[in-house]
């Protein structure tokens, strides 16, 4: 029986601010693996560099805390030489929309099975305060003084636009329900997105607990298998819908389409290294 | 310093050079001559340089044939084959008056002598004309009294292969209808065939390996255990990827072409934590993108395999030419301290060799290795014997990890902390870009910092200990030291052996980093160094100036974006000496 405790890192202490929206966000990734019977061995969070992309150091599972931006182009290979593992990238909006934009797309492109947990409070919160590509018109900053002038990242419409065979947006305040999609989140067989509001205690003082309360609401009477109605759900800006807006389980994953995994689902460790046709490729090479 | 004799007025071989556009089919008649060649009995070398476009503009190929082996281009020019107006002033540098041009002359347009084979209207009467290619082929096979039985059996070879049988008995008349063109040629005396060589043919070359510097790279990471490759394509660096994705079938690798090169390098890191073999193959530009990620791996501790292939800078430069002119950028890419280490291959077996270990290294390490080529290395090849497949197992460095397992234990001596990768054992692992305590967890903790700086820059004294010993030719009591690195191996050799000096001697470096620790002792023994560099600064001869305190005063550098000609850098060599009278 797997414990939520197995996932718990008791002696490192958080660099969260108190209040921060990643408490909540962690517990529920604590709780979705848990609820998944996964072991700590098996699974990989692979994350890049701000508040959120700390969290691997606070859950115990493999980590691998990587570059800015860079977190989806080592957790697709992850995936691809070992399927069994349960590979997790996480980060904040600055990481995965911002500086790692172009490996959002072609992610969405591979398709691998991967989550995609991207805490997203609108603000970066490592460098002290600027604008994110979330960051709405209008947000002012020490370095956006006039207010934020460019159109914000719409990750959800970006997604679907280009077919992503799983996309979500939860709020960190309801860890129920957000440990629920994070779960079936996993559970899908591809690349699935899961775009996290949380309220930056520290430098958001506009898109804050109570700011998400009201400018939030659940999806009911949504059919996520529809793609043009998800897209239309997607760009509400009055108040921002949550849910799972978009699943298309047609599509086969990045692994599953290799030919390495066609016949053989091993690891790369476990696999024999093929002398002999080696031995034959040099033979053909030498008429 | 004196010549032990005269230099011979006849050379030991044929330099025959095509030129023409993009899409004439130069390649197709040097892929066929050169084989066809090799099977008569003949040592071959061929070599291209082309312009950065798919159709037009004027490419040129150079082979020879010998009876010796043959390893490097020459200037010189034996006989020309130009396809369109454009190819005689593109290669006129290198025409003098004992070059033989043949030619269809309603293409060219000349004061030059050309002998006129008409190769289209000969096509035409065999009925399409495609075969101008392989008359081409037959006449020069012909001229070089290469072995028509075994031309033909290659025919019936290749197109077999390709499964193209429908294509063999035209060919083969085209190849008979060229021979026959040469012998025609002979009897009438419009080419003296005492201008040729009369070259002996050997049986055992028969079976030797004709392949590129691109292919020797790939082939060497397949026999190393490679199973990962993911890379963004760049001349002259692709034809790894395309070689690699060529059998990826076979050897269970995964070739992914990624977004950018940034993508790239992080999912080869990515691969290689996951329990891969994994490489990038890039140029310049390309690993200007993954500098970061080498010091992802510096920190991680994450081993890598990066092939550069060298091309001329800065920025886009002359995207399908040669030089060798990043060292620099593979000695400084990625911010912060951390050890690497720095391959380049002379040889095409070098290739092979060198391929192979940096997995080895990288995996046994836990470090980035490069190795650094370049266009002329990828698209030269020469008769080479069959490389041996190691036997054996693979060595694989990665350990089945415990429960209470610590990634970046401190508590080894050489500094290599045992590498587990994920779900391997009852430990996790856990990387981290940050600086991190032993479990991989982000510290500040300024001991620590210090613990795992000294732990990670150790390996360099290591790693220093297994390094490539630069390579002595010539006599062992020299006064003049020729130096050189890289793809200029056979270049140096032959121009030194042309001019056949008894006190000069030359050294070769096929690992340029860390400098071999012997190398100060052949520095040493020199009156004068002549370092010989396909760059503008002499980058080499700098980083061997500060590893050994020695300085290097001479330098015979080139940068037009070729490679050195054997008789060109022969007389550079000979200035050079004659300039210093064989002192510093």
């Amino acid at each position: 029986m797997i414990k939520m405790k197995q996932f718990e890192q008791e002696q490192v202490k958080t660099a969260w601010c108190p209040g921060c929206g990643n408490f909540m966000i962690l517990k529920a990734l604590q709780q979705a693996l848990k609820d998944l019977s996964l072991k700590p061995q098996e699974v990989v969070i692979v994350s890049g560099i701000g508040q959120a992309a700390k969290t691997p150091h606070y859950i115990n599972v493999n980590m691998f805390n990587g570059l800015h931006g860079r977190a989806l182009p080592p957790a697709t290979a992850i995936k691809a030489c070992n399927p069994e593992l349960t590979v997790i990238a996480e980060g904040g909006d600055g990481d995965m929309y911002g500086e790692g934009g172009n490996h959002f797309l072609h992610t969405i492109r591979r398709n691998p099975d991967i989550t995609h947990l991207v805490h997203n409070n609108m603000v970066y919160g490592l460098t002290k305060g600027q604008a994110s590509p979330t960051s709405e018109f209008g947000f002012k900053t020490t370095v956006q003084t006039d207010g934020v002038i460019s159109e914000p990242v719409n990750p959800l419409a970006l997604a679907i636009a280009m077919d992503a065979s799983f996309v979500a947006r939860v709020f960190c305040g309801d860890t129920k329900k957000t440990a629920d999609i994070i779960k079936k989140a996993i559970q899908h067989p591809g690349y699935a997105l899961v775009d996290i509001f949380q309220p930056c205690v520290t430098f958001n003082k506009v898109n804050t607990f109570k700011w998400f309360k009201e400018h939030t609401y659940d999806l009911e009477e949504h059919d996520s298998n529809d793609r043009k109605q998800a897209f239309a759900r997607a760009i509400e800006r009055e108040k921002l819908p949550l849910g799972i807006f978009y699943e298309n389980k047609d599509k086969k994953s990045f692994e599953q389409q290799l030919s390495v995994h066609r016949d053989l689902k091993t690891p790369f460790i476990l696999r024999q290294f093929k002398r002999k046709k080696l031995e034959e490729l040099l033979e053909s090479k030498q008429s | 310093m004196k010549p032990k004799k005269q230099r011979k007025s006849k050379e030991h071989d044929i330099s025959i050079v095509l030129c023409g556009g993009a899409g004439l089919g130069i390649q197709t008649v040097e892929q066929l001559l050169t084989r066809m060649l090799k099977r008569s009995g003949y040592y071959v070398f061929a070599t291209k340089e082309y312009m950065s476009r798919v159709r037009g503009g004027s490419n040129s190929t150079q082979i020879r044939v010998s009876d010796h082996p043959v390893g490097a281009p020459v200037k010189r020019i034996d006989l020309l084959i130009p396809l369109d107006k454009d190819a005689i002033p593109h290669v006129s540098d290198r025409l003098d008056n004992r070059t033989i041009i043949i030619g269809d002359e309603e293409k060219l347009d000349t004061k030059r002598k050309v002998i006129n084979v008409s190769f289209s209207k000969m096509a035409k009467e065999i009925g399409n004309i495609i075969y101008a290619n392989t008359i081409a082929v037959g006449l020069l096979l012909g001229l070089t009294e290469g072995d028509i039985k075994e031309g033909k059996q290659f025919l019936k070879d290749y197109f077999s292969q390709k499964k193209k049988e429908e294509f063999i008995p035209d060919n083969i008349k085209a190849l008979e209808k060229g021979y026959q063109e040469a012998g025609r040629l002979i009897k009438e005396k419009l080419v003296d065939s005492h201008r040729f060589l009369h070259m002996k043919k050997f049986k055992e070359i028969r079976d030797d390996l004709l392949i590129n510097g691109a292919e020797a790279v790939g082939l060497g990471a397949i026999s190393a255990g490679c199973n990962f490759i993911s890379s963004y394509p760049m001349s002259p660096s692709t034809g790894v990827l395309v070689f690699l994705s060529q059998y990826a079938n076979d050897f269970d690798i995964i070739s992914e072409q990624t977004e950018d090169e940034i993508a790239a390098i992080n999912m080869a890191i990515g691969a290689w934590y996951a329990g891969a073999r994994a490489m990038v193959t890039t140029s310049g530009g390309g690993l200007a993108l993954m500098t970061e990620g080498i010091s992802l791996a510096g920190i991680m501790e994450s081993p890598m395999v990066i092939h550069l292939s060298q091309r001329p800078g800065p920025a886009t430069g002359l995207p399908t030419r040669t030089e060798q002119g990043d060292l620099q950028l593979a000695l400084y890419a990625g911010h912060g301290e951390f050890p690497r280490i720095i391959l380049a291959p002379g040889q095409i077996e070098d290739a092979y060799q060198v391929t192979q270990k940096a997995f080895q290294w990288a995996d046994k390490y836990q470090v980035p290795v490069f190795i650094l080529t370049d266009q002329y290395t990828m698209d030269t090849y020469y008769n080479i014997k069959k490389f041996s497949v190691p036997q054996g197992k693979i060595d694989s460095f990665i350990i089945k990890t415990d429960a209470d397992y610590k990634r970046y234990n401190l508590d080894v001596n050489n500094g290599i902390s045992p590498r587990g990768i994920p779900n391997n054992g009852a430990g996790l692992v856990r990387l981290d870009s940050d600086e991190h305590d032993e479990n991989g967890l982000i510290t500040e903790d300024m001991e620590i910092r210090i613990k795992m700086m000294e732990k990670r820059n150790s390996k360099l004294h290591e790693l220093k200990k297994e390094a490539f010993a630069p390579m002595l030719l010539g006599p062992e009591d020299y006064r003049i030291l020729c130096v050189g690195w890289g793809s200029t191996y056979h270049i140096i050799k032959e121009a030194l052996t042309k001019l056949n000096y008894t006190d000069v001697a030359f050294l070769h470096f096929k690992q340029v980093y860390p400098v071999p620790e012997e190398s100060i002792n052949f520095l040493k023994k020199a009156k004068q160094i002549i370092s010989i560099e396909n760059n503008y600064n002499g980058q080499f001869s700098q980083l061997l100036e500060t590893s050994t305190g020695i300085g290097i005063a001479t330098k015979i550098l080139k940068y037009n974006g070729l490679p050195f000609y054997v008789d060109e850098l022969a007389e550079e060599i000979n200035s050079a000496i004659s300039e210093k009278g064989g002192q510093k």
